[in-house]
């Protein structure tokens, strides 16, 4: 694996499994009392940010230090960028310095797979518009499979805005990759327009889906949508496809509850149910940095011991 | 100038087939066509095809504002190299073509081009939908398509008046058919790629419903309108059925949207980003079919060129458009499983007669203006960008193999290919 672009880069359930064996020893190093490996020492990462983010770009940040790996940070609000420089140009000055690993989000779908075609560096992408965001679908199953020993034949219901969600489209990949049998709720006009060939069945009814999934997963609800005609208020989309304290007694004792943040308390999920034991937001984050180290170990990282 | 005689070439026209020698005289007309003739110079034609000069109802040649990407003279230069001896410039020009004063520069230019240059004028000031541009000044120095190309015509008041308006003037409105509202913020045809690729996507609905709107107005106020660049499946349906009830509509395919599907896109490379997008694989058996059977009038190239920063971008940043004026004809006689002489109809005599340009389109007879392309349909090459005339690279037919090569261009008698090569 050159890039980390897609989640269909890891080479289907072994790829996603190999990262998760090293997930595992990550998650072993961070819990030592001086977190840190010497595994990617003299390995420069920087992070090309041309979205504002928060958690991805600190997770990564942890997750880089914690392997002795040098990180810059490319902000693109006091940058060149501001005076007309393109991408292509940005990023070949940035490798120039050099560089081994660039970590981008973009607006853009697809702004990855461009970079990638103009460097030699290794490409990890961080989130492309409304397309990918794949260690956020790696952190994502990881946690499902240290909470219920597993993903394959796990219910999955992901709940809300697909349509716009990066982090929709590359669960769906990881998750059926894994095994699980994915529902995707949401009302139709927050759906992809097609989805054709995609491994979920479709349910407009929440209610009707919750008692039968092992894991509910809510995506983040946006203010604009109402603005674009596609929900009539948030109160309503709440009442149809909100995580309400009503809704949780439709769930199973054990049935998880996942969202990939910044959480909207009060729209997609009440904030008691975010706050409920079954909910593992929070371990979410946490796992999110052992990924990361996992996925930089492997894309600058070969050949060295991890011990 | 010597007289030529093109020898023993297959002529093709609207007339039919036949086999015989073409001589080209020193007025720029043909001097005779016949058996066993004789001049100047000698070009053996007989492996070739020798037709009428091709005629593109769609160019943009950038000039003047973007010159960057194209000027006349190099987009002319892509047009005689792949047989066109008449392109009609589009009017998205900075300033746009919507005055008498651009239309004279842009006819000026194309004075010293290696094609005949015409020009399409723009419907609204400015191309911006609101307010009718002088169409009876440009008209009064030839313009006889007029278009807002790039942006459809939204209200349906205001297309209304322009057809009446147009009517009187005897001239044809072309129309770009891209409902707005719909299309807002596509990048792509909207269906199960853009659904899977993430890039905001256009419906085919957005195109279908100005064709529909378009063809009810064509009723109310018995005028001509021609559809640019049709791509669905449902547009090719709807012209086809107000062809057969009588009404004066034509329409042009171009030449991506046939050979091309919205799978290209997977790799997220702009070169395949278009306006209107590539479709699907169902939209291109319909658009073959409408090329088949007549629904469709005209291949049109939408030769779009964007200079190389322009297209190196994310997709939804970068402009859309291709290159099509160095393919088209080869891209014709590859893809499409149509009899040689309709694709040259396609491509020569029908869109003559759409933009009702004179002295193109053939027929190859005595007298007539000597505008012909001499094709050598076994010849095949692949396609280099490095190698095309266009001053822009954006061809998304990179490393393709064609069939069909243009050998030589005649613009009226004169050479300006040669064995594959433009003379000036």
């Amino acid at each position: 694996m050159k890039h980390l672009l897609s989640v269909d880069d890891l080479g289907g359930r072994d790829g996603i499994e190999e990262v998760f064996r090293l997930t595992d020893s990550f998650v072993e190093v961070s819990e030592r009392q001086i977190p840190r490996v010497p595994a990617l020492r003299g390995k420069t990462v920087v992070w090309l940010f041309y979205e504002d983010s928060t958690r991805t770009r600190l997770s990564f940040e942890q997750a880089a230090k914690r392997l002795s790996a040098d990180t810059m940070n490319f902000s693109v609000s006091t940058s060149s960028v501001k005076k007309g420089e393109s991408l292509r140009d940005t990023v070949q000055t940035i490798e120039a310095m050099g560089v081994d690993c660039i970590v981008v989000r973009h607006g853009s779908a697809g702004a990855p797979w461009r970079v990638a075609d103009w460097v030699d560096a290794c490409v990890v992408n961080a989130g492309d518009g409304w397309h990918e965001h794949p260690t956020q679908a790696l952190l994502d199953s990881y946690t499902i499979r240290r909470h219920l020993g597993g993903v394959d034949g796990k219910r999955v219901a992901i709940v809300g805005d697909v349509k716009h969600s990066r982090v929709a489209r590359s669960d769906v990949l990881a998750f059926s990759a894994l095994g699980a049998e994915v529902t995707i709720v949401a009302p139709p006009t927050l759906l992809p327009p097609s989805l054709d060939g995609w491994p979920v069945s479709v349910s407009h009814d929440l209610d009707a889906v919750l008692p039968k999934c092992d894991v509910v997963y809510l995506l983040r609800m946006q203010r604009e949508r109402m603005t674009e005609a596609l929900i009539p208020s948030l109160r309503e989309y709440t009442a149809g496809f909100g995580l309400t304290r009503r809704r949780v007694d439709l769930l199973d004792e054990s049935t998880l509850v996942m969202h990939p943040g910044p959480m909207n308390r009060g729209v997609e999920i009440a904030a008691e149910v975010a706050d409920l034991p079954r909910s593992v937001v929070v371990d979410q984050v946490r796992n999110g940095v052992a990924v990361r180290m996992a996925v930089l170990f492997l894309l600058l990282g070969s050949g060295m011991d991890l011990t | 100038m010597t007289t030529v005689v093109l020898k023993g070439g297959r002529i093709i026209d609207a007339t039919g087939e036949r086999s015989g020698d073409v001589v080209i005289g020193e007025d720029g007309r043909i001097a005779s066509v016949g058996q066993n003739l004789s001049a100047d110079r000698v070009i053996e034609a007989g492996a070739c095809i020798v037709a009428p000069g091709l005629v593109d109802l769609h160019a943009h040649l950038r000039e003047p504002g973007h010159e960057e990407a194209e000027t006349v003279e190099t987009g002319s230069r892509a047009a005689a190299l792949g047989g066109f001896t008449a392109v009609v410039a589009m009017p998205n020009t900075e300033p746009a073509t919507d005055n008498a004063a651009v239309v004279r520069e842009v006819l000026d230019l194309g004075k010293a081009a290696l094609c005949d240059v015409h020009v399409a004028g723009a419907i609204t000031v400015g191309r911006a939908g609101e307010q009718l541009a002088p169409m009876a000044e440009m008209a009064a120095l030839g313009v006889r398509l007029f278009t807002d190309d790039g942006n459809g015509i939204q209200d349906n008041r205001l297309m209304r008046r322009a057809l009446e308006y147009a009517s009187g003037l005897g001239v044809t409105l072309a129309q770009h058919c891209e409902d707005d509202s719909l299309a807002a913020g596509g990048h792509m045809h909207e269906g199960e790629w853009s659904s899977r690729l993430g890039i905001p996507g256009v419906p085919a609905e957005a195109e279908e419903l100005v064709v529909m709107r378009d063809i009810a107005l064509a009723r109310l106020t018995g005028a001509s309108i021609h559809f640019q660049h049709v791509s669905t499946a449902g547009a090719v349906a709807m012209v086809r059925a107000a062809k057969a009830g009588g009404l004066a509509i034509t329409a042009e395919v171009a030449p991506h949207h046939f050979t091309l599907t919205d799978e290209c896109c997977a790799g997220y490379d702009p070169v395949f980003k278009v306006n209107p997008p590539l479709r699907t694989p169902n939209d291109v058996a319909a658009l073959k079919a409408g090329l088949a059977d007549g629904a469709i009038d005209a291949i049109a190239t939408d030769h779009a060129p964007h200079a190389q920063e322009a297209k190196e971008k994310p997709f939804d940043e970068a402009p859309p458009g291709m290159l099509g004026l160095e393919t088209a004809l080869a891209l014709a006689m590859t893809e499409l499983d149509i009899d040689l002489a309709t694709i040259l109809g396609l491509l020569s005599w029908k869109p003559a007669a759409v933009a009702r340009i004179g002295g193109h389109g053939g027929p190859i007879v005595e007298g007539a203006p000597a505008n012909i392309c001499v094709i050598d349909p076994a010849a095949s090459w692949t396609v280099d960008p490095s190698l095309l005339a266009s001053r822009s690279r954006n061809t998304p037919y990179t490393g393709r193999t064609l069939m069909g090569r243009v050998v030589h261009t005649f613009l009226w008698g004169e050479p300006v290919v040669v064995d594959g090569e433009a003379t000036r």
